[in-house]
């Protein structure tokens, strides 16, 4: 392989873990829910869009893009919560009806944020100082992409000690595991489901708003997003966070691999193996058995 | 009601719509036809949902096989536009199956949560290659079909293209009735009821399950057949998630188990998703917040009213069908 090849290969990988950054946002939430509720949350690719839109707003009134990050992260965390106490939470555990519900939420979020920001393209523009091009090695790496994956490893640590370090973690951990058992012992499991409903809200919205910049907010990319990132879910392992990382670096790579390599199949390369790993091992990859 | 009064409801409401719907316009034959496509997918999918209790959120896929398949025949091989379209419908049927019957090795042994993820990374490989395998499928673009086939009756005309689906609707509906009737489909309700009895009582659970799923994929590919040549058109977008959502949405919103209840589905959502939206520009309020009332407050569908409705006026309570039974996972 000439030095060509060896760049065209490390690009590659480097677009494909930032993308995998973004992934990272997405899937971490989604994969909790899971985890915690057994709720298989298809409004979650709406949380995703609408927290870019919110961010939008953001910017468009107050000019700022670090200011519009965690407004519209926690904006869209209440509109989880109240989702997830007014209608998740009184409908007990059917996963059908549950499933149902969160597509009827994702349908009404389609049309607000149609009738509020309308059906054009548009974009999330980053400070000037995070879209220029960093030289590292020779490759000439975009800026932005670092910040994604630097943004997507600070929240993956506070993630992570969190769930490790503290008594918070330690029930929810404890209620991936076993809910019933973890209300035996005096968890709150209802309190720690509406929690950890909000937080995937916070993770999707704040993907929303870093993706933003990256693929643009438009109609529709709700649910483009939300196939790739129960892809994530499923490779990673259900309810695991470690797993939620891996899964989203692989599909990261897969599909930029795909993309670039047997343009034609790319998508099935992506989809085939999740239905092979959830036929095979339906805790995941990575996921505790 | 009696069973038998029950289908004379039924066949008196098939005979009205087949009567009124040609007099409607132009477009409300065309919107008719393509809810009674969509209702076949929806009653293949309560086969699975309301007979089995296996929730599938891939059925789009097999619609989309037999719509592809239609329209890549049509335009690369000029073929099934004549007496030859009868081939079509029965390729289409076939290739459903077999998909079906590829993908059920996959599937059927997951229940529950799993077996709903399992059937949408399923559905997602189908929709991927359609999306991407620009050579064969046109990608985004999709394809033009050439016209409805012609052989002594010309279906390039839409009401005598609405009285075909129609007849395979009704066709659909009947064969999966008597199914569902049969000690068959009698042991897949005592599946979706326990699955565990069933085994006990020496049933092959998962052998009548991959049957079913594989007749089910057989009634979706039909689906995708008649879907092609109502639209003239097919598209990755006619087997994207949404559309395997809204046939779930379908046969909860008519009420699972009940094969009409799909149909009925179909009608609300395509003339929610279709109509209102050319009357109004809120629509998806409307076709959200129909699926969320649902859920909330109708667990049985939209069937389940007439029921509902003798209960609250007797006050009493009479036997009600029960909702869906999950087990927990």
């Amino acid at each position: 392989m000439g030095p060509v090849d060896t760049r065209f290969w490390l690009v590659q990988i480097f677009n494909g873990i930032s993308y995998g950054a973004l992934l990272f946002l997405v899937g971490s939430g989604l994969s909790l829910i899971f985890g915690v509720m057994r709720i298989i949350n298809l409004s979650h690719g709406a949380f995703f869009l609408l927290g870019g839109y919110v961010a939008l707003s953001v910017i468009w009134t107050s000019g700022s893009w670090a200011l519009a990050i965690p407004l519209a992260a926690l904006v869209i965390a209440v509109l989880g919560l109240v989702m997830e106490r007014v209608f998740l939470r009184p409908l007990g555990s059917d996963p059908l009806r549950q499933v149902l519900l969160t597509v009827g939420f994702a349908f009404l979020f389609q049309q607000a944020a149609l009738d509020i920001w309308g059906g054009d393209n548009l974009d999330i523009m980053p400070p000037a100082s995070l879209t220029q091009s960093v030289v590292i090695g020779g490759l000439y790496l975009p800026g932005y992409r670092i910040f994604m994956i630097g943004i997507a490893a600070v929240i993956g640590v506070i993630l992570w000690l969190v769930m490790e370090k503290t008594r918070l973690g330690a029930a929810i951990r404890a209620t991936v595991d076993d809910a019933p058992m973890a209300r035996g012992v005096g968890i709150n499991t209802s309190r720690i489901s509406m929690f950890i409903f909000a937080l995937g809200a916070f993770l999707a919205a704040l993907g929303g708003v870093i993706g933003g910049a990256f693929l643009g907010i438009y109609p529709g990319l709700d649910f483009q997003i939300l196939p790739i990132a129960f892809a994530v879910v499923i490779i990673g392992g259900m309810g695991s966070l470690g797993g939620a990382a891996m899964g989203a670096i692989v599909v990261g790579l897969a599909d930029n691999f795909g993309k670039a390599l047997f343009p034609e199949i790319s998508y099935f390369t992506l989809y085939a193996p999740m239905a092979l790993i959830l036929a095979v091992r339906p805790t995941g990859l990575f996921g505790r058995e | 009601m009696s069973s038998r009064s029950k289908s004379i409801v039924v066949i008196g409401v098939l005979l009205a719509v087949g009567l009124i719907a040609p007099h409607t316009n132009a477009f409300g034959v065309l919107l008719i036809t393509r809810a009674m496509v969509l209702a076949v997918l929806a009653m293949s999918l309560d086969l699975l949902l309301g007979f089995t209790g296996l929730p599938s959120l891939g059925q789009a896929a097999y619609l989309g096989i037999g719509a592809y398949l239609t329209a890549i025949l049509a335009t690369k091989y000029s073929f099934g536009l004549g007496w030859s379209f009868w081939l079509v419908v029965v390729l289409g049927t076939s290739i459903g199956a077999a998909t079906a019957a590829i993908f059920g090795l996959l599937a059927i042994r997951a229940t529950g949560v799993y077996f709903l993820m399992i059937t949408l990374a399923l559905g997602q490989c189908v929709w991927g290659l359609a999306y991407r395998w620009n050579s064969v499928t046109g990608g985004d673009n999709g394809i033009n079909l050439p016209g409805r086939p012609e052989f002594g009756i010309r279906l390039a005309d839409d009401v005598t293209y609405f009285y075909v689906v129609f007849c395979f609707f009704v066709a659909s509906l009947a064969m999966l009735y008597v199914l569902v009737q049969s000690p068959f489909g009698r042991s897949l309700e005592g599946i979706r009821e326990r699955e565990v009895r069933m085994r006990i009582l020496g049933y092959n659970t998962w052998l009548h399950k991959y049957i079913a799923f594989i007749i089910a994929g057989a009634f979706g590919g039909l689906a995708g057949v008649l879907w092609a040549h109502a639209n003239g058109h097919v598209s990755p977008e006619d087997l994207v998630l949404t559309t395997s959502v809204d046939a779930l949405l379908m046969v909860v919103l008519g009420g699972s188990g009940t094969l009409m209840g799909g149909a009925i589905g179909a009608g609300v959502v395509v003339f929610l998703r279709e109509y209102l939206s050319t009357l109004v520009p809120w629509w998806q309020y409307a076709l959200g917040g129909v699926y969320i009332l649902v859920i909330l407050y109708l667990p049985g569908g939209l069937m389940s009213i007439p029921v509902r409705i003798r209960q609250w006026r007797t006050g009493g309570r009479l036997p009600m069908r029960k909702p869906l039974r999950w087990r927990r996972i």
